[in-house]
């Protein structure tokens, strides 16, 4: 017993691997804040295109779409990171994960955002026109609220999803909380840091869970 | 060169392609070989605690519930890195594949649970009391009425989960599994060159894009009618 907690959760360790830990979670936290927003900016232009009415486009964008949630998305990351450079593209580790997430997590808030979307009655948006509102209103003002009620659940399950994929900048060494932690780790060879990482990720992402468990649920009853 | 050949030489190398092929091959057939050994155990062990979870006994459910929100919080790859790199300080050495496993598998499990869990909420109280007043005890109740219909709902869901999860068998590469893309990533520090990589972009697509449209089927499908 002694000597587990010796490996895997030393006072001592925790309590020097802490500072880099902390900045660690700061650039996990950044990483967030600028991956989210360019998912969902791409989402929500997929999706757009994606509900108009001409097929050349919409099929085109349905495979393309479709391939970026094929391929996983380290395989993405590696293949900008490491791959781009032959090309004499350097986007960097900032721009690796960047454009990477923007791809990856792009295609599945579209697809999300494109079912809230097609759920929204057809009534609605004649409704609008109606009223004698211009295209963008309609879609802003009718559309598109409804649209993100729709699927509210499955956007706040998605961001938990990207929050959680953010652990694979670590592998292009983009110092996020898991690389800080095995680089802590490998310096003093002991699992503590990589627990209190753990620890970490769970305190921070643990009432996203439960809310969206909450969601969940209640989206059953509803249909009960 | 011109920008062209350049490009070609460095991502589309048919020298390169034709010597590493077949390592590609063999990382495709280890990924083929974790993604089912995770399906398996992971849907088994998800449906296992969200039947033991409707027995209602109050300790036992918030224990599922808290293994459930741990593994659906914390991110697969930190989940790996703790078991490869963590547990041997224990004395517990896992293999790279071992470790991929057993942590994908911990994650789709709590996925599963939580979508069983919730179809088997879903199936009207009724068919419960039916199963009942037929006089069948509560697992042929379970087997027989209330699993049927819960799995039908479950299976969008559960699909499109277990295809994510899936793919992050590519995660094994960080503890050293062949699997495609540790393959690929090899067979370009060797070869000096990207085209195993597009090599590998290709088998996932091989391998994952049927799949996902699939999915893509089975959503409409099997949707619940409104």
């Amino acid at each position: 017993m002694n000597e587990f907690v010796q490996a895997f959760l030393n006072p001592e360790i925790a309590a020097a691997a802490l500072p880099i830990l902390w900045m660690g979670f700061q650039q996990t936290l950044l990483l967030s804040l600028l991956v989210v927003p360019l998912g969902l900016g791409a989402g929500f232009g997929f999706a757009l295109l994606s509900t108009r009415r001409e097929r050349w486009l919409r099929w085109p964008l349905v495979v393309v779409i479709d391939i970026f949630r094929a391929i996983p998305p380290l395989v993405l990351l590696i293949l900008l990171y490491a791959g781009l450079p032959f090309a004499g593209l350097d986007l960097g580790a900032w721009g690796a994960v960047a454009l990477a997430f923007m791809l990856n997590t792009g295609a599945y808030y579209a697809e999300i955002l494109r079912a809230g979307i097609e759920a929204v009655p057809a009534g609605q948006r004649e409704a609008g026109r109606a009223l004698g509102l211009k295209r963008w209103q309609i879609w802003v003002f009718i559309v598109l609220p409804q649209a993100v009620r729709n699927v509210l659940p499955d956007l706040i399950g998605n961001t938990l999803e990207v929050v959680k994929l953010t652990s694979i900048a670590s592998v292009v060494a983009l110092p996020e909380l898991l690389f800080q932690a095995r680089q802590a780790q490998s310096i003093t060879f002991n699992a503590t840091p990589i627990v209190v990482a753990a620890v970490a990720y769970f305190l921070l992402l643990w009432p996203c869970v439960r809310l969206l468990s909450r969601l969940e649920n209640r989206q059953l009853a509803a249909r009960r | 060169m011109t920008g062209w050949e350049g490009f070609a030489f460095s991502f589309l190398n048919a020298r390169v392609a034709a010597e590493y092929w077949p390592k590609i091959l063999e990382g495709l057939g280890v990924t083929i070989a974790l993604a089912a050994l995770i399906i398996v155990s992971g849907l088994a062990l998800g449906l296992l605690l969200a039947v033991v979870r409707t027995l209602g006994i109050r300790p036992l459910n918030w224990a599922i519930i808290f293994v459930v929100d741990l593994f659906r919080a914390l991110p697969p790859l930190v989940l790996i890195v703790l078991i490869y790199f963590g547990l041997p300080a224990a004395g517990i050495g896992f293999s790279g594949f071992a470790a991929t496993w057993l942590a994908l598998t911990l994650v789709l499990m709590a996925f599963a649970e939580e979508i069983f869990w919730g179809s088997i909420c879903a199936v009207p109280k009724g068919q419960w009391e039916a199963g009942r007043a037929l006089g069948l005890h509560f697992l042929p109740t379970m087997r027989l009425i209330v699993l049927p219909q819960a799995i039908r709902i479950a299976i969008p869901p559960l699909t499109n989960r277990t295809i994510a999860i899936t793919k992050g068998t590519a995660l094994g590469s960080v503890v050293a599994v062949s699997e495609i893309l540790g393959a690929a990533q090899s067979a370009m520090a060797f070869s000096g060159n990207p085209t195993p990589l597009m090599l590998g972009a290709v088998a996932y697509l091989v391998l994952f894009f049927p799949v996902v449209v699939l999915g893509r089927w089975i959503e409409t499908r099997f949707a619940w009618r409104r």
